[in-house]
């Protein structure tokens, strides 16, 4: 149980103002109209597009997956993290143990061979493990504390990346294994259901279903009483403690199920990226998923792919059309340093004006819109905030999660998993 | 022996420039409980401007440093003036987000302007220069990091201690609405907190850059080793953030030094992860550093 439920709660919440519609998962006509669309324009991609268009896309959409999990932690948690890359290392890392060849040379260096149905979801659960190893000790600190430890696992991943030769290739890096269904293996052309697809397309369906399915989790788990408590104890934590939220249990949660999420982001990559080096999984990777959920949305799932999208798609789809001379090296403007340019200053300019990001602005503009998510005001001052602005915001906004008559028996069901 | 000594010498240098940092970090956090992650970048800024003004402009070193600081300053007091001003009261994720973005500005403007080559540091010294004690090199850089060190902790303790303004500081620091009503002028102290802070922090990375010959754009991430340094010795403690920059840096440099003897298992570069296990171990024991004050938190 995450909530205790006492008998005087429920006067209480009729008193509440009741802002927020009675949540439908697709309700109005007008969902339905927008799903159509989308589903007509993926459609139309994935028959018309061309293999760069494919690479471009399928990593962006990779991404996207890291990007909510970052967004579970940071964004509806509140818990400050720079590890994300060490995470997604761990799911790569453990794709290539259990889902690569056996040894063959240096950049095949140890494998089991197994299938990808085995090593795709172990990818998420080592990472989830670890999260749960770590998590005890790093969850006690708060704010910058958790940031700065966070930021001390990517570095000490780094190191043991480089150094556990016999899985990671050592320095110079090693081969992904490719995910194979049957005698379908992803790197070659393939004919299903009499329709011949291109090594990009079936990539695209596999992680656009694994998407999918992240997206819908976090969406779901973010409506239920869980993704409330979570919510109220990144508004206020002292607060959330007070209303019966145990602190530990949700952030650990919060930070374990992140970390499932990053490692299986990060087996996708390899097994697209098919080789890959130790240095990859840098700081600087981290503090671009960073960038990603404060400028698609904090706690928001179109938020989090939006953003991925920005920040992971922009210098492709301008290395695509030429906009930019190639990077030398020697100085000059090349397509990553515009879009790093451009994220540093759009990470400054949301935080200042609209902290809910891309997706906020889209739903603050659109008559009728639900009010754009804010950032709590944290907790680690303890008392102190009390006095600071900002916080009446803070408390209209859990109010506005406390769940309404219908939603009630539903969501005491999730509480009680 | 002699070994030994040489180590610890350089350990206890590279740990003044650690401190160095350290100062900038903690200056900041005691005035306005901000973590400032773009403090790498001003420093990455303010050497490659040191190193141009030498290189490229003929510039005598004593007058490019100098114009590195300025630059250094003038960035961070219009990040304070532009921006953070309007953070005040929001909490500590949206401001420490803040600041990346200030780093990933900075650091991307010196891959545009400068290119990711190396490139060489501004040095006054012949690279020999120094002389021999007891089998012991000392060389002029680490000697000069090391006095420069010792006079400008000197001067900042008399700084905060003995003048108008350190007073005001602390005075903001301990209680800024009792600062305020005092008549303390608080955007002041948060002004002078972080041009004092960026000018700190750039001398440490000049120091730095002499000492390691050459720059890169990665060279920021001499800051995120001056982490360990503060969270060792309290996030809000001045003098431990000299204590914690001084065992960071033996340590460090001790690991370095030693690492060819260790077993096999544990591979290279473990002297670049000793900072962070430190770290991680005193925040497991004592979360408040060895010198920072223990908040209380009561529900």
């Amino acid at each position: 149980m995450i909530a205790t439920k006492e008998p005087g709660r429920s006067r209480l919440r009729q008193e509440l103002p009741r802002e927020a519609e009675p949540p439908h998962l697709l309700g109005s006509l007008a969902r339905w109209l927008w799903l159509g669309v989308g589903v007509l324009a993926l459609l139309l991609f994935f028959s018309l597009a061309s293999d760069d268009w494919f690479t471009i896309v399928n990593y962006c959409l990779i991404a996207a997956i890291a990007t909510l999990a970052l967004n579970l932690l940071s964004g509806y948690t509140g818990q400050i993290s720079l590890g994300l890359a060490f995470f997604m290392g761990l799911g790569g890392y453990t794709a290539a143990l259990l889902g690569g060849n056996p040894p063959a040379g240096p950049l095949d260096p140890w494998g089991l061979g197994l299938p990808v149905f085995i090593w795709l979801p172990a990818a998420g659960l080592v990472a989830a493990l670890v999260g749960a190893l770590i998590g005890p000790s790093a969850l006690r600190l708060r704010g910058f504390y958790l940031g700065i430890v966070t930021l001390a696992l990517v570095f000490i991943g780094n190191y043991l990346f480089r150094n556990l030769n016999f899985i990671t290739g050592g320095p110079q890096g090693r081969n992904f294994p490719v995910p194979a269904f049957g005698g379908f293996s992803l790197d070659q052309q393939n004919s299903i259901l009499g329709v011949a697809l291109t090594s990009g397309q079936q990539y695209f369906l596999l992680i656009l279903v694994v998407l999918l399915l992240s997206a819908l989790f976090v969406y779901n788990l973010s409506r239920s009483r869980v993704g409330r408590a979570m919510r109220a104890v990144r508004d206020h934590e002292v607060g959330a403690a007070i209303m019966g939220v145990n602190l530990f249990e949700v952030k650990m949660g919060a930070f374990v199920l992140s970390s499932f999420l990053a490692g299986v982001a990060g087996a996708l990559y390899v097994s697209y990226a098919r080789y890959v080096i130790p240095d990859y999984w840098s700081l600087s990777l981290s503090i671009q998923f960073v960038a990603a959920i404060i400028i698609g949305g904090i706690a928001d799932v179109w938020g989090s792919i939006l953003g991925a999208a920005f920040v992971f798609a922009l210098p492709q789809v301008i290395d695509y059309f030429s906009l930019l001379p190639p990077s030398t090296g020697g100085g000059g403007l090349s397509s990553g340093d515009l879009n790093a340019l451009l994220y540093g200053l759009l990470i400054i300019v949301f935080l200042l004006f609209e902290p809910g990001g891309v997706i906020g602005l889209v739903r603050r503009l659109r008559p009728g819109g639900p009010r754009p998510q804010r950032l709590g005001t944290g907790a680690s001052a303890g008392a102190a905030t009390v006095k600071e602005g900002g916080e009446s915001i803070e408390v209209v906004d859990l109010q506005q999660h406390l769940p309404g008559p219908g939603e009630e028996r539903g969501s005491s069901g999730t509480g009680a998993s | 022996m002699a070994y030994f000594l040489q180590l610890v010498f350089a350990g206890a240098a590279q740990g003044c420039i650690y401190a160095l940092i350290g100062l900038g970090f903690s200056i900041i956090f005691k005035a306005s409980q901000v973590i400032n992650f773009a403090q790498g970048e001003l420093l990455l800024v303010g050497t490659y401007v040191v190193a141009s003004a030498v290189l490229n402009w003929h510039l005598p070193f004593l007058l490019a440093l100098p114009l590195g600081l300025l630059v250094t300053i003038v960035i961070g007091l219009l990040f304070e003036r532009l921006v953070l001003r309007r953070m005040i009261g929001r909490p500590p994720f949206t401001v420490l987000m803040i600041t990346i973005g200030l780093d990933i500005i900075l650091r991307t403007l010196v891959i545009v302007g400068w290119g990711s080559r190396t490139i060489p540091a501004a040095t006054p010294f012949a690279i020999t220069s120094g002389f021999n004690v007891a089998g012991v090199h000392l060389g002029s850089s680490d000697l000069w990091t090391l006095g420069v060190t010792v006079v400008l902790c000197a001067a900042l303790y008399y700084f905060f201690r003995h003048t108008r303004y350190g007073l005001a500081m602390r005075a903001t620091a301990l209680d800024q609405e009792a600062a305020l009503a005092m008549g303390i002028d608080v955007r002041n102290v948060y002004a002078l907190a972080w041009g004092l802070a960026a000018a700190i922090t750039t001398l440490g990375g000049v120091l730095l850059a002499i000492d390691s010959l050459a720059i890169d754009p990665n060279f920021g991430n001499a800051a995120l080793v001056a982490f360990p340094a503060i969270i060792l010795g309290g996030l809000d403690s001045v003098s431990g953030a000299v204590v914690g920059g001084v065992i960071i840096g033996l340590t460090s440099v001790l690991t370095a030094g030693y690492e060819s003897r260790l077993p096999a298992v544990v591979g290279t570069g473990l002297h670049e992860v000793t900072p962070y296990l430190i770290m991680i171990l005193i925040l497991m024991i004592r979360p408040y550093g060895l010198f920072g004050s223990r908040k209380v938190e009561r529900v």
